[in-house]
């Protein structure tokens, strides 16, 4: 497990992580995630669609924002929010990183068969 | 070598990896049996692993550590919770410092790796990863442990798809 920390270097840092954890842990916050990678919302608009009150949901999007899931635009007097598309890339890459640990793995042991197989070294 | 899937459970908290074997099931349990057969792919390339103690019986342990590029030494254990030769290895694997003793103080995460018979011959690999629990990853990421991260943040995609479909 190990390697993992060294395979992985810097791609989103460690307090950053934490708050990324802690902004997925809540449903609500889920799902203003959701509608607003698929495009910018008016907070106040956002709010309405939630049964808890206009600061509720601005706090729930704070704590997006703190985790750099989302980002808040100011367009006069209107509070624009939107998924911050640039953290979830980054999130997919650090999937594929821990699939290519396993795969990885996965295909040394493919070459130390083949090479039994091709009567190569033997362990 | 295929991996046939990977699979994330964020309410598991457990990652699936599965991949089709070139050998029966009692060569490809030797792959874990056997220490030095283990040290050829548990580490990549440039963090070759070398496993100090490896007692794979019910309660007994594996020590190993890493060796990076710098020479640096990144240590691990193991500890063996199943053992049924040659189908079923389930085990805990840790943190330790650098003496090799284990670090209590770290989460370790258990390991399910299931050995079948393929139809038309070969071995399916299935290696299971999980969680201890929600504060376990939580505690893992704050210690900068980037393995829990990685597998947190994997959850994402998932997580997102979850409330997308039940909405």
């Amino acid at each position: 497990m190990l390697i993992y920390n060294h395979m992985v270097v810097d791609s989103l840092a460690d307090d950053q992580a934490d708050r990324v954890f802690h902004a997925l842990a809540d449903a609500t916050r889920r799902d203003i995630l959701l509608r607003t990678l698929e495009g910018q919302h008016n907070v106040s608009a956002l709010a309405r669609r939630y049964p808890m009150s206009f600061a509720a949901v601005q706090k729930h999007v704070a704590v997006l924002e703190g985790a750099g899931l989302v980002i808040k635009e100011r367009n006069g007097r209107e509070q624009l929010v939107g998924g911050n598309v640039d953290t979830m890339r980054k999130a997919s890459r650090l999937l594929e990183q821990l699939e290519a640990v396993w795969k990885g793995r996965i295909d040394r042991i493919g070459e130390m068969l083949a090479d039994e197989h091709n009567g190569g070294p033997n362990p | 070598m295929t991996v046939t899937s990977v699979r994330k459970d964020p309410e598991a908290l457990t990652m699936t990896i599965t991949t089709e074997l070139d050998a029966t099931v009692e060569r490809a349990w030797q792959l874990w049996a056997d220490p030095r057969q283990l040290e050829r792919w548990w580490g990549p390339p440039t963090y070759p692993a070398t496993f100090v103690d490896h007692d794979l019986t019910p309660g007994g342990r594996a020590s190993y550590f890493m060796t990076g590029p710098e020479g640096d030494k990144s240590h691990g254990w193991w500890q063996v919770l199943t053992v049924e030769p040659p189908r079923r290895l389930e085990l805990k694997d840790g943190f330790a410092d650098d003496s090799g003793k284990p670090n209590d103080a770290m989460p370790a995460m258990t390991m399910v790796v299931a050995l079948t018979e393929r139809d038309g011959g070969g071995t399916l690999m299935t290696i299971q990863t999980q969680f201890p629990s929600i504060e376990a990853m939580e505690r893992l990421v704050s210690m900068g442990v980037d393995e829990g991260m990685v597998a947190a943040m994997g959850q994402i995609p998932e997580i997102l798809a979850e409330d997308t479909s039940s909405a």
